[in-house]
């Protein structure tokens, strides 16, 4: 609980973050800003359980629980694309995503 | 917790064996004989296989996280059978290509660790045991598709698939965030009991389901689909087509059909919609594809339509057609798949022109692709035919008869496309037809076992009978 902040304030800003996030997996051309935007949609879930789990269920832990396998497989997902990145990146010197597209219909 | 509870997971236990055995081998296996490992692997998996089949007690453990029951069992088995055919069809593959880089253990390890997510994603029995299970179900697949490194298609198809299925998985948290707000805990049980329809829980279930979505594929979250399953290697476009699809709904169906039970008339309506986009949009984009790996993506994506047919049934008969359709459809696509593999690994081929005049020349390769090909249709001696045929009756005994009706348009609009391959093997001449190959017997083996189950499935019916006497098990 943090004094003189609501939930909904908290609210608002982790759908901001989640929508900036999904914004920027749209619309940006290079693949590691895909990348943070996820960063940033994963994160807006993250908080988001953490929040409820402090705001309206104080009593058990699983919001919180929750959050912290959230942010191990955030580490694990970000570890393995930044694998993949590199490897295009060997093929094709280019992270820019207009460059690395081959396969369309 | 003493060993009977944790006999429970017999499956997953057995899978782990499997794998550290596998680790084992490949330390201690001599580098001349590093081939073997594929025959090894093949083996160790054929008696997990057989062992899956032994009977098993039904029960949860870890406080309700993990559950199991009947359903589950066969369901389980049945992917193990499966992912079990693929590993025949793909054996000659990871000899002739692979072995060469010393990187067919890990395609072994990942495969098997794909499978283990998937376990404990269906038999998960909350929130967060089902969160971990996708994830360990999607990480290693993404790897896989990306897993010949000096391609630039198979790196391209790896970048958007892991992108898109984090983008995807993501969304599904966010989804099961508001439904823990909603309701104040993440477990299946308790969820069910004091869900209520309200705007968050509805909030919650659409981005739930979108997130759900992408690992199916249905339309508007289908865009990695024909562009992953075109770039990646043939077996893993096989396993995301087949094994991974039918894990991702069956999960599906039990979490509808008991934790968001009370939200049923929002997402029946979501279903119903879905699915009449998913069947024009996966038929109408097959009919302009020429190369057969993008074809299979495009007709996969109309069949997954097809399956939700089965979820606007909310009683038995639903939920069989549901197992039985995946069941069989897991057999058609493997057979496809499998013989678009023989081709591609004999002549490096993979359009639909150069299959012209195959019949000619590889009659028996024909014949499989054809009965594959007729059941993914649905024409009546085959297993695809009984199977659609069920879900339009689960879809009309509840009254949808408009949406039978547009499925039976689209499954007309499908066998066109069907037939086009098929004349193109039987009726086309060619003078530069694929010349004669014998495939490796590891090959003829996966396609005889995909062809067998084609047609048992089909015409036996103590199959049908017995899934629909266990699809109660998973609601207690």
């Amino acid at each position: 609980m943090i004094e003189g902040i609501s939930i909904y304030e908290i609210l608002t800003l982790s759908s901001i973050v989640f929508f900036v996030g999904v914004y920027g997996f749209f619309t940006r051309e290079n693949l590691i800003t895909v990348l943070m935007s996820i960063e940033l949609i994963l994160n807006a879930s993250a908080l988001n359980f953490v929040i409820i789990n402090t705001y309206l269920y104080p009593d058990f832990l699983q919001g919180a629980v929750f959050s912290i396998f959230i942010i191990a497989m955030a580490a694990a997902e970000t570890a393995l694309a930044i694998a993949i990145i590199i490897n295009l990146y060997k093929l094709v010197a280019s992270v820019e995503v207009k460059d690395t597209e081959k396969l369309k219909y | 917790m003493n060993l009977e509870s944790f006999l429970l997971m017999r499956y997953e236990i057995g899978l782990l064996a499997v794998i550290l055995l596998l680790i084992v081998f490949e330390i201690f296996l001599n580098k001349k004989h590093k081939g073997s490992l594929i025959d090894i692997a093949i083996v160790l998996f054929t008696i997990h296989t057989i062992i899956g089949f032994l009977p098993l007690a039904d029960g949860s453990i870890f406080g309700g996280m993990f559950k199991t029951n009947a359903l589950l069992h066969f369901f389980k088995s049945t992917l193990n059978v499966g992912v079990l055919i693929l590993l025949l069809q793909s054996a000659d593959w990871l000899k002739e290509k692979v072995v060469q880089q010393n990187k067919s253990t890990e395609f072994f390890i990942l495969l098997f660790s794909s499978l283990l997510g998937m376990y404990y994603m269906i038999s998960s029995g909350d929130f967060l045991m089902f969160y971990i299970g996708l994830e360990l179900a999607t990480l290693p697949v993404a790897a896989l598709v990306a897993y010949e490194t000096f391609k630039q298609d198979s790196a391209e198809a790896g970048v958007k698939f892991i992108l898109s299925s984090a983008l995807a998985s993501g969304t599904a948290l966010l989804g099961v965030s508001f439904l823990y707000a909603t309701t104040g805990t993440i477990y299946f049980d308790a969820m069910a009991e004091v869900l209520t329809m309200s705007n968050l829980s509805i909030l919650g279930f659409i981005f739930f389901f979108s997130g759900l979505a992408f690992k199916i594929s249905l339309v508007p979250f289908h865009f990695w689909t024909a562009d992953v399953y075109e770039g990646a290697p043939i077996s893993i476009a096989s396993f995301l087509s087949v094994i991974s699809k039918g894990a991702a709904v069956i999960i599906l169906m039990i979490i509808l059909f008991t934790v968001m039970k009370p939200l049923m008339p929002v997402w029946i309506k979501v279903i119903y919609m879905v699915s009449i986009a998913t069947m024009f949009l996966g038929n109408i984009f097959a009919l302009r594809q020429k190369n057969m790996k993008r074809f299979l993506a495009y007709s996969s994506i109309a069949q997954a339509g097809f399956i939700l047919l089965g979820f606007l049934s909310n009683d038995q008969l639903g939920y069989t057609t549901i197992i039985y359709f995946v069941a069989i459809y897991i057999f058609s696509n493997l057979g496809a798949f499998g013989v678009v593999q023989a081709i591609s690994l004999a002549t490096g081929k993979e359009n639909m022109d150069d299959y012209e005049g195959l019949y000619r020349t590889n009659p028996k390769l024909s014949l499989v692709m054809m009965l594959a090909l007729f059941s993914l249709a649905g024409i009546p001696p085959l297993a695809g035919f009984f199977g659609k045929f069920f879900l339009y009756t689960a879809a009309a005994s509840q009254g949808y008869y408009l949406l039978v009706f547009i499925a039976v348009v689209n499954a007309t609009i499908s066998l066109y496309y069907y037939l086009l391959v098929i004349r193109a093997m039987f009726l086309r001449k060619n003078e530069n037809a694929i010349p004669f190959f014998k495939s490796q017997p590891y090959m003829r083996l996966g396609l005889l076992l995909a062809s067998i189950g084609i047609l048992v499935i089909g015409m036996y019916s103590p199959i049908y009978e017995y899934i629909y006497s266990i699809s109660n098990s998973f609601l207690n």
